[in-house]
């Protein structure tokens, strides 16, 4: 009980919007609430019984009155509507340079992976002024991930994606709930997210960020593998790859990955479904729900073999091997480039690295692996560009699978 | 259906306190009512009286009031601190859910049509009985039993789902009696069904001669409306429950996705009855306030129609806006578009029937009885409870507040400060009528008021604490809305205070009372024309409506509540002018 506040700190771009709204719709909250209660209080007083005053040609129905007060509210709440309709719509519209962060909700905890490769738990750190974008889902049941000073918040559901995004103005420490019930210890699955300067957050990137936050996940000194590295290992661990080339050449049982991100799929029942993380996902849990027209489906489920957070992982190295999609992610591949990946391995020097990392069969996120660390852009939010590249030592699905397709 | 007939030329004056004026004879001084009809235990547990099936409801409910106000208050109380001293989480849980189960299945959704509209509609509307008297016997003891089933589950283990029951939580991972308790709303569910239908019945086919619809209590408008909600939207809630119970059991997937279910289902088919489930809730309070405003004003309500279509107004549009709770779920941007639309339309009616009533007591001869202050605060807290609704409608506004205490304060004002105040209003109100005696009124306008100030003490900083972000369903929470939540668990003990009062001086009341006069508020109605209280058939003779609704005279207004008092007893035959066609049975 240390302070009296009435109002929390407006922390994002939208969060000043909607405080507008917000006092636009307190403005009329009080001159309604003031208007009945003072007629209210008038007419019980004044025409009290036996108070003398004119109760003469008492009214009984007057249409124009009945039109004054049902067409006005009508008015003011259409007016109202289209205002927070609009500011609404804004919430399903992710600029597209937005820093995507995955939001993986479990009871009782909030996971966290950037693309980098950091992860963290309970807690978000991101660069004041930036746009970040949230891709959510849940591992079991639905939570929901509000920033009050953000004035935002979405439903994290098990089995689909969501989204969220926001533009932070504010450096600070501001509140992370769950705000949909989720079980016994639902009032303590939150934590803190830090809006931090720019220069405050490389700054945290590069040591704190990549100390082992909160999971200790990694004890490289020199930084954390990128999302995609990770991914990439993964790929492999479960031997995607060896029905999946990672090569724009078609090999193997199954359809190469390379550029399909965001490219509409058909099915073999005709339905047209585009390629995105909620798509990738759920072929990878239910593949016999998605057979790909032209394609024999012999994809077994990884229902119970891969977690949310690592399809996650997997389908952000997918992302790298881009597509239509993945432009808009900040990935580096560049379809202009043909498509073939080797062009973005150009100024990479650590591909072997990673080669090697994965011929030591350490897919696991957890890796004693030292890992280069890509030179870091400004915005902190590029992917690395050098794990596309390692899968080029990679062929094991010709010795497996016997060949071409 | 029904041929008004034109009132017979020897009265000039409306029935109501006019009766005064002519001079009829006095009726016998003791009779027979429903209540002295059979005294042993049996007489009451097999009876088919519409009125004594109401006091039977009104027994229940209190006793599950009982129950829920003390789990809100395990629930105030572990919320002064912020680090939950008394409760463990997992108790906190139980304690919110069962709060919430208990008041809005057992006590919110059948409190009024239940107690006060099974025993006024017959008398409104000149019957003698509901259309299916054994159904109505048979929906107490279906709500006895599912009743019984859900303070089972709730006593033995406890249920945490909160009483939305959202899945997978309900379905998949919940410990604690869930299917208990949802066998016991899908019970109770069919008791308002079997109520809603008989309403429906009884208002369409019984209503006695002369007794048109716009002659029809505004009251009974309301209960007809709650009605259509009843049996259009209980259905569904029951089919929900019973599927999040098949895949409890069974694992047969429909909403978890683990199972190849969608969770997003459950909320749209939930929403779909628990939407419109508030206006079960609100709407019968709306027509009673309508009842109050008008009887304490000496006055025809102003706009009738306009009030009585605004109910089923305020109905159809209930059932079209459930996805208002989904704004922040993976509901489309265009569906909550639609939905956020159709939610500010439902603001009309509402402000329509607030301004009649407002306007209802221009130039009327107002009487501050302890119903009035209810219906006063009652407009007032409802007024307050809609405009925040207006908040929550604004897309972008409840993508900040939806889930938080925001949502809280707007829904009790609108169910308490609303649907409570209306009922406890109504209660005082026709008290005299189901007693036979009256209650003492300093205590009860003391009571009314000491109720209003716990209310906004109570919630109010609720809307506050809600806007700062705080989360709704938190056994723990950051200090900086302590302050808030003390406050809020103060003025629940005002309110505690302001609900113990008319508990006790009802209960004094109805050995201690004085005796009531058929009339004693100068009301006109059907229902203030027959003996207090009622002998078991209603009406000895089925009256033939002349008048239409309201017609209070210039007379009624001046009239002096002493005059009115010594009034002779029961001016029931002295008004109802009968016919001898119009026999029991026989009525439309």
């Amino acid at each position: 009980m240390d302070h009296l506040s009435f109002r929390a700190p407006a922390a994002s771009t939208y969060a000043e919007d909607v405080d507008k709204l917000f006092f636009a719709l307190l403005g009329l909250t009080f001159f309604f609430s003031i208007l009945v209660a003072g007629l209210l209080i008038f007419f019980a007083v004044r025409y009290r019984r036996g108070n003398k005053v004119d109760r003469t040609r008492p009214l009984t129905h007057n249409t124009l009155l009945e039109l004054t007060w049902s067409v006005g509210p009508l008015v003011l709440g259409l007016a109202m509507f289209v205002w927070a309709a609009k500011l609404f719509a804004g919430v399903f519209a992710p600029p597209k340079d937005a820093k995507e962060v995955y939001v993986i909700g479990k009871q009782w905890m909030w996971h966290l992976q950037h693309a980098n490769g950091v992860r963290e738990n309970n807690e978000l750190h991101i660069p004041v002024g930036e746009p970040v974008k949230l891709v959510m889902i849940s591992q079991d049941v639905i939570h929901a991930f509000y920033v009050p000073e953000f004035r935002i918040q979405r439903h994290v559901e098990p089995g689909r994606y969501t989204s969220m995004w926001f533009t932070p103005t504010k450096e600070g420490k501001f509140h992370l709930y769950c705000n949909m019930y989720c079980g016994t210890q639902h009032s303590e699955m939150g934590g803190w997210v830090y809006v931090m300067s720019k220069s405050a957050y490389q700054k945290w990137q590069v040591s704190g960020g990549a100390r082992p936050v909160a999971t200790g996940g990694y004890t490289s000194p020199n930084g954390a593998p990128s999302l995609t590295q990770v991914g990439y290992n993964l790929y492999n661990k479960y031997q995607c790859n060896s029905c999946h080339s990672q090569e724009a050449v078609q090999r193997g049982r199954g359809p190469s990955l390379v550029g399909i991100y965001g490219k509409i799929r058909t099915m073999q029942d005709g339905r047209k479904l585009r390629a995105d993380d909620g798509y990738l996902r759920n072929v990878t849990f239910y593949p016999n729900e998605y057979p790909l027209a032209g394609w024999p489906q012999g994809m077994p489920s990884y229902k119970n073999v891969m977690t949310e957070e690592e399809v996650i992982t997997v389908n952000a190295y997918i992302k790298s091997l881009g597509g239509p999609g993945s432009k808009n992610l900040g990935n580096v591949y560049d379809p202009a480039n043909g498509g073939s990946l080797q062009t973005n391995t150009t100024g990479s020097a650590s591909s072997g690295t990673i080669g090697g990392m994965t011929g030591t069969g350490s897919g696991s996120l957890i890796t004693n692996q030292t890992v280069q660390p890509g030179p870091t852009s400004e915005d902190g939010g590029n992917l690395d560009p050098q794990a596309p590249a390692a899968n080029t030592n990679n062929q094991q699905w010709r010795y497996m699978y016997g060949g071409e397709r | 259906m029904s041929i008004a007939l034109k009132r017979t030329p020897t009265t000039s004056t409306p029935p109501g306190g006019g009766a005064a004026t002519d001079g009829l004879p006095l009726a016998a001084p003791v009779r027979e009512n429903y209540l002295t009809s059979g005294q042993t235990v049996k007489s009451w547990l097999l009876t088919v009286d519409h009125k004594r099936i109401a006091i039977l409801y009104m027994i229940s409910i209190s006793l599950m009031f009982f129950f829920g106000a003390a789990a809100a208050g395990a629930v105030r109380v572990e919320l002064t601190s912020p680090n939950g001293q008394i409760l463990s989480s997992e108790t906190y849980n139980k304690m919110f859910s069962a709060h919430g189960i208990l008041m809005v299945f057992l006590f919110l959704v059948p409190s009024i049509p239940a107690t006060l509209g099974n025993f006024l509609v017959p008398l409104m509307i000149g019957a003698r009985d509901l259309a299916f008297p054994r159904l109505n016997l048979a929906s107490w003891y279906i709500y006895m039993a599912g009743g019984l089933m859900i303070l089972a589950s709730l006593f033995l283990g406890g249920v945490d789902t909160g009483w939305t029951f959202y899945t997978p939580y309900s379905s998949i991972y919940a410990n604690g009696n869930v299917s208990l308790a949802i066998v016991g709303i899908f019970l109770a569910g069919f008791s308002s069904i079997f109520t809603g239908l008989n309403f429906i019945v009884t208002i369409h086919k019984m209503r006695a001669p002369g007794m048109t619809w716009f002659r029809l209590p505004l009251f009974i408008w309301a209960m007809y409306a709650t009605s259509v909600i009843i049996i259009l939207g209980t259905p569904v809630v029951a089919i929900t429950l019973l599927l999040v119970l098949v895949e409890r059991m069974l694992h047969l997937g429909i909403f978890s996705p683990e199972l190849g279910g969608d969770p997003v289902l459950f909320q749209h088919m939930f929403w779909f009855y628990s939407h419109p489930a508030v206006y079960i809730m609100i709407l019968p309070s709306l027509g009673i306030v309508s009842e109050l405003i008008s009887a304490n004003s000496k006055k025809r309500i102003f706009g009738y129609s306009f009030v009585a279509l605004s109910s089923i107004a305020i109905a159809v549009f209930g059932f079209i806006v459930w996805g208002h709770h989904m704004f922040v779920t993976t509901q489309s941007m265009y569906s909550s578009m639609v939905f956020s639309v159709i939610s500010f339309l439902v603001a009309v009616p509402s402000a329509v029937k607030v301004f009649n009533w407002i306007t209802t007591m221009y130039k009327g001869s107002i009487e501050f009885t302890a119903h009035f202050i209810y219906a006063l605060s009652f407009i007032g807290l409802f007024t307050v409870g809609g405009l925040t609704g207006l908040f929550l409608s604004s897309l972008a506004m409840d993508v900040h507040l939806t889930a938080t205490y925001f949502v809280i304060a707007h829904f009790h004002y609108i169910m308490v400060g609303g649907a409570l105040s209306g009922y406890l209003g109504g209660v005082h109100f026709w008290w005299p009528k189901m007693t036979g005696r009256m209650y003492p009124e300093a205590p009860a306008k003391l009571s009314a008021i000491i109720l209003f100030i716990g209310f906004n003490l109570t919630f109010f900083p609720q809307f506050i604490v809600g806007y700062l972000g705080m989360p709704r369903r938190y056994h723990f929470y950051a200090p900086e809305y302590q302050i808030w939540q003390v406050l809020s668990s103060a003025g629940a003990s005002v309110l505690a205070v302001g609900l113990f009062i008319p508990a006790a001086y009802l209960l004094w009341s109805l050995k201690y009372g004085k005796i009531a006069t058929a009339n004693p508020w100068g009301a006109v109605g059907l229902e203030w024309m027959v003996p207090s209280p009622p002998p078991t058939e209603n009406f000895e003779e089925v009256p033939i409506v002349t008048w239409e609704a309201y017609e209070y005279s210039p007379h009624d207004a001046l009239l002096a509540e002493d005059d009115r008092h010594d009034m002779p007893g029961t001016p029931s035959e002295s008004q109802v002018k009968t016919q001898s066609k119009a026999e029991a049975g026989a009525p439309a």
